[in-house]
Parts: structure tokens; C-alpha cells; sequence
């Protein structure tokens, strides 16, 4: 009845493969793992700096700035209460420094993902081939459990910020480069036809007419990769990410309601400052879009 | 300014499907377009084009929907590459430039209109007009005074500020037309231009064309599927079926002579007399008795007018001089405005 049993390799080949990879892999691990941690030194040195800055400042400076930044962007007096409150809820809960480390990372790994995205988005907007190749790897990196990346990440690592940055990178970057590849290629053929005939080089109709034109969905994408950063700071900070996502865990390990519940509002009223922002801001930008002829 | 260059077209084939430069020997031998898409899967669009465009001047071409019209302008600046043939401005041969000298004949020698405006929805009507000069690298002050100059010149000031979808159709199209105007080129080019007008406005538009190319004498292009507008604007027109020239010459000569029966049942429609010359009709071998004249090189409608408020049956024709070359009576005049042509 050899029908039965799937014929599985057996149980030594497995062994084998098994061993031969992750030994190699803990070679390369200890052969590159300090040059790799090396290189992303200015990262974490730069999260770390702004880490301290927020939590070191007084709290009434750091509560002005995040209210002059997110009346800025929104222009909007309702947003900008909202946020004074919201922030200072925060406060009284205990959970400011918390929230601030939360707020640095995710700043930092917005800021990471943007700069990565754009300039993948754009590259793979330029052709169907690159197009094929880009999008399974990330679907890979949206479906892949995030701990499954990050036992290499943190073999080369170790605990600590930057394998928590990756990670949340990895997991956020896919809308950014896939909505920038999607608003360029929604531009009006109409108007890149426009462009040509009047002589645009590459550059001058990406920064003159698909980027501008592509702005809205870029936006979106920025606004979806702020709101996977915050989703991932739990598990982020099962790799010893400091903040609020370790609040969660702590709870999660303890049983501790309150404390649970109090941590994971304080992760959702940022993510709906950060959206509203970022939203309010994005729509400023497409002002030209509201006004119709009648 | 001097003279513009006129663009002269040379056997111009232009064939869609991979193997387009295979396929054009094939056309050369006779296949028909039918044939080449049932055989070979190829579309043929442009079959054969010979048009000599003069400098200074309007040159219409009409057709259809897939007539290939679009396609032939497109090839002037080539935004669409020839599959075989020749597109010359003076001596160049635009389909042999490189990428770089196509963008710099694209930049300084010719500008395009577009059926749908194509303006940028995210700048201003001034920011969209400097924005030839802006890829050119002219400086942005300098830019912004010559789009003023044309933004006024084409009615539009005061809205310089305003965004595309603010104004209506014909306002956007007026920006589309300083756009092209700013970059200052000897070709204009312009693709079913007022097609998306309707019509009080697109006569509106001829106009402003027609006065414009009084002052400027740019080498127009004007692709259009309107016959009447075809005749208005055009010095000379082409008209394209399938790909191919079926006929070329005045609107008047399109009008009295039509080359097929196509093109017969196309012209039957047309207000005859705002086509045919006083000249064409007038009988050079006499003089009028009376003192009455018209004017060589206007219309018959005009003429028609001239007859109807004076109240005379005829009238002597006379030229720039004043001399009489020839006479105009009232009964040509007539039959001549509701004859039909036949074929």
C-alpha cells in the first residue's frame, strides 16, 4: 500500500538539507554579519537620535511640535485638537515615552520605506518585464509570516532596533512601491503624448507630468505603508523593539487587560492622527482637482 | 520672420504589427489592407502618403475615423516611427534623427494641439503655457512674459491663475493653443483640434486660427473630419481613406472636381458658395456696362450678397489693380451655388 503515504523524502535527506543550509547560512552569518550590522549603523544611530530627542524634551515642546506639524500638514484646527488631546490621553495613561519610541520608529521606517519605494515604484512603472518580476517578489513579502524573515534577520543582527526596523520595512514597503507603480501608469496617455511632442526628456516627464499626476495614489501608498509600520510594531517588538507593541506583548504575556487595552488605543489614536494628516495633506496637495467648472 | 519650411511626405508607409518592415514590400506589390490584416495579422496605416505641405500655409487633412489621419500627423513629429518613407523639413529627414535631434526638433521647431486638450490638470493655465519654453530651458521670467502675450492673444486674460478643469471646453482648448503658440515653432500641428467643441465655439476657434495664421504664417497642419471646417481653414487639403490619398488640391478644386464618387457624396452636402471663387465662375471674355465691381479671389456667397443689395445682374470682377479681368453675372452666380457636383 505504497499509495497511502506521500513518498516524502526521507527523514536523514531532510536532516541533511536542513543542516548544510543553515550551517552555511551561520558561516555567512559570522563571516558578514558584523560588515552588515556595520552598514546599518548611520540607520540606527539616526532612530536612536530622534528616539532621544523626543523622549528627552519636554513634553509641552514635543506636544507643541506634533501640533504645529499636524495643523501644517492638515491645515485643519479639528485635526490639530484632536491630536493635543489624543497625545495628551497618552500622557496622563503613562504611556508617553512609549509612545514616543513608537513614533520615532515608525517615522523612521516610513521614511525608509519612501525613499526605497519611490524610486522602485518608478523603475518598475518603466516596463511590463520589470512589472512580472517585482510583483511576486512582493507578494512574497506581504504573505511570508513576518517571523519566518526574521530569524535570518536576527541571525545577522541579533535582538534589537535595526532587525525590528527590517522587519517592519519589509512588511510596509509592498503598497508604497506597488500604488507608485500603479498612479504612473494611470497617467492620461493623452497628456505624456502632450509631453513628448513638446520634447520632454525621461526625466523632465517624470518630474513635469507622471510623478505630479501619480501624486494622489503615491499618497495613499505613503498613508497604507504608515498604517503597516504601526500594525507591525508588536511583533516588531518581539525582536526587542522598545515601546509601545512591547506594552502589548507584556499584557499579551501577563494577562493584564487594562494595560492591553490602554497601549493598543494609544496605538490606534496615532495611526488615526498620522492618517488624517497625511490624508488632509495629500488632498492640499490635489487642490487643483476641486474646483469644477460649472 | 521669414518664410516657414513647408514639410514634404515621400512614400510613406506605415504598417501596425511586429513585422511592419516585412509587410511593406508586400503593400508595395498591391495587397490590400483587408488582405494584409486576414493573411498577416498587419494593420496598414498609412499606405503610400506623398503630400507636399507648403510653408505659410494651412494644409488640411480629412478622413474618417480610420482614415489614418491621426496617424499621419503623428509621424511629423514622429511620435509615431514610420515603417517606411520619408518626412522632410527642408532638408532633414525627421524620420532619420536621433533621439536627441528629435527632441530638439520637437522643442524648437514644432508644436501640437490635441483633440482633447491634454493639458496638465495640476498647473495653471500660465504654468501649462510656459511649459514648452520651460523644457526648452528658457528662464522662467522670461517664459512667463511670452505665455502672457499669447494667453491674452488668444482671450484668455485674467485666467492665468485658473486650472484647467475650472474652464470649458473651448477656454481649455484656447490654452492648448497658447501652449503651442508660446513655443514660438514654425510648425503647428494640430490634431482634430476643435472636434470636442461644439460648434458656435469651434467656429469661434476657426477664427482665431484664421487670424492668428494672417500675422504669423506658420506651417499649419490641421487634421479634421469635418468637411466644412476643412474648406474654411484650408489652403489645401488631403483627404485620406483607408491609409491612403485619394485627393489632393483646393477646396475648391475638391469641391468642382471631386476625384471618386466617395468623395462626390462627401462634397454634395457642402454650401457651395463659400467655396468656389468669383474667378472660377465669371466669364474673363467680357466687360460690364455698369459700374459695379467685385473683388477677385472672394467667395460666390459674398458676391451673392453684393448682387442682392445693389440689385443688379452683374457686376465686372477686377483684380488687386482695380483692372476688370472678367464678368459675374447673376444666373452663373446662382447655378453655380446649387449645382451639385456630379462624378
Amino acid at each position: 500500500m505504497d499509495w497511502i503515504e506521500f513518498p516524502s523524502l526521507s527523514r536523514g535527506d531532510m536532516l541533511t538539507i536542513k543542516k548544510t543550509i543553515d550551517g552555511s547560512f551561520k558561516e555567512f552569518t559570522r563571516a558578514y554579519g558584523d560588515l552588515i550590522d556595520k552598514f546599518f549603523d548611520p540607520l540606527q544611530d539616526f532612530l536612536v537620535l530622534l528616539e532621544r530627542l523626543l523622549i528627552t524634551s519636554p513634553w509641552p515642546v514635543v506636544l507643541a511640535f506634533f501640533a504645529a506639524v499636524v495643523f501644517l500638514m492638515s491645515r485643519k484646527v479639528s485635526i490639530t485638537i484632536g491630536t493635543v488631546i489624543a497625545l495628551s490621553l497618552i500622557g496622563v495613561f503613562g504611556l508617553w515615552e512609549d509612545t514616543m519610541r513608537t513614533i520615532a520608529m515608525v517615522t523612521v521606517c516610513t521614511m525608509l520605506a519612501i525613499v526605497l519605494g519611490i524610486p522602485i515604484g518608478i523603475f518598475m512603472a518603466s516596463s511590463d518585464r520589470v512589472q512580472r518580476l517585482v510583483n511576486p517578489i512582493l507578494d512574497l513579502m506581504q504573505t511570508m509570516p513576518s517571523f519566518v524573515y526574521l530569524i535570518p534577520v536576527v541571525m545577522i543582527f541579533g535582538i534589537g532596533k535595526v532587525p525590528g526596523l527590517i522587519a517592519v520595512v519589509i512588511y510596509a514597503i509592498p503598497p508604497m512601491i506597488r500604488l507608485t507603480n500603479l498612479g504612473i501608469r494611470l497617467v492620461d496617455q493623452d497628456v505624456l503624448e502632450a509631453a513628448d511632442a513638446f520634447g520632454s526628456s525621461g526625466t523632465q516627464k517624470l518630474m513635469n507630468v507622471q510623478l505630479p499626476l501619480a501624486l494622489p495614489t503615491i499618497m495613499a501608498g505613503i498613508n497604507q505603508c504608515i498604517m503597516m509600520s504601526l500594525s507591525m510594531v508588536v511583533v516588531a517588538s518581539m525582536i526587542g523593539v522598545k515601546g509601545l507593541g512591547q506594552e502589548v506583548l507584556n499584557a499579551i504575556n501577563n494577562q493584564y487587560l487594562t494595560a492591553g487595552v490602554l497601549s493598543g488605543l494609544a496605538i490606534v489614536s496615532i495611526a488615526i492622527i498620522f492618517d488624517r494628516a497625511t490624508q488632509a495633506y495629500g488632498k492640499r496637495l490635489q487642490k487643483h482637482s476641486e474646483v469644477v467648472h460649472g | 520672420m521669414g518664410e516657414a519650411t513647408g514639410i514634404e511626405i515621400k512614400n510613406l508607409y506605415k504598417i501596425f504589427g511586429p513585422n511592419g518592415k516585412e509587410m511593406v514590400q508586400k503593400v508595395k506589390d498591391g495587397m490590400s489592407k483587408a488582405e494584409l490584416n486576414e493573411k498577416f495579422n498587419h494593420v496598414l496605416g498609412l499606405n503610400n502618403i506623398n503630400i507636399s505641405m507648403p510653408g505659410g500655409k494651412i494644409q488640411v487633412v480629412m478622413g474618417l475615423s480610420g482614415s489614418g489621419k491621426s496617424t499621419l500627423i503623428r509621424h511629423i513629429n514622429r511620435l509615431i516611427d514610420p515603417t517606411d518613407g520619408e518626412v522632410l523639413y527642408g532638408s532633414d529627414d525627421v524620420c532619420k534623427m536621433s533621439q536627441k535631434e528629435l527632441r530638439e526638433f520637437r522643442r524648437h521647431k514644432t508644436a501640437m494641439v490635441f483633440q482633447k486638450f491634454a493639458l496638465l490638470p495640476h498647473r495653471t493655465v500660465l504654468k501649462n503655457t510656459v511649459y514648452g519654453l520651460e523644457i526648452q530651458g528658457v528662464p522662467m521670467k522670461e517664459a512667463e512674459k511670452r505665455a502672457s502675450r499669447w494667453i491674452a492673444r488668444v482671450g484668455l486674460e485674467g485666467f492665468e491663475d485658473h486650472y484647467p478643469n475650472q474652464l470649458s471646453g473651448g477656454m481649455q482648448q484656447r490654452v492648448g493653443l497658447a501652449r503651442a503658440l508660446t513655443n514660438d515653432a514654425d510648425i503647428l500641428l494640430m490634431d482634430e483640434a476643435f472636434s470636442a467643441l461644439d460648434p458656435l465655439i469651434r467656429m469661434d476657434m476657426q477664427t482665431v486660427l484664421l487670424d492668428l495664421q494672417e500675422e504669423l504664417h506658420k506651417t499649419v497642419v490641421f487634421i479634421t473630419h469635418d468637411l466644412d471646417e476643412a474648406l474654411r481653414l484650408g489652403d489645401r487639403i488631403a483627404i485620406l481613406r483607408d491609409g491612403a490619398v485619394i485627393q489632393q488640391g483646393s477646396g475648391q478644386e475638391i469641391v468642382l472636381r471631386p476625384a471618386d464618387k466617395y468623395i462626390a457624396d462627401f462634397v454634395k452636402e457642402v454650401n457651395r458658395g463659400r467655396v468656389i471663387l468669383v474667378d472660377t465662375v465669371m466669364d474673363t471674355t467680357k466687360r460690364a456696362e455698369n459700374d459695379l465691381t467685385i473683388e477677385s479671389g472672394i467667395m460666390l456667397e459674398e458676391a451673392a450678397k453684393t448682387f442682392a443689395e445693389t440689385g443688379l445682374g452683374e457686376a465686372n470682377v477686377v483684380n488687386r489693380d482695380g483692372q476688370p479681368i472678367g464678368v459675374l453675372n447673376v444666373q452663373d452666380t446662382i447655378s453655380a451655388m446649387v449645382t451639385p457636383a456630379t462624378h
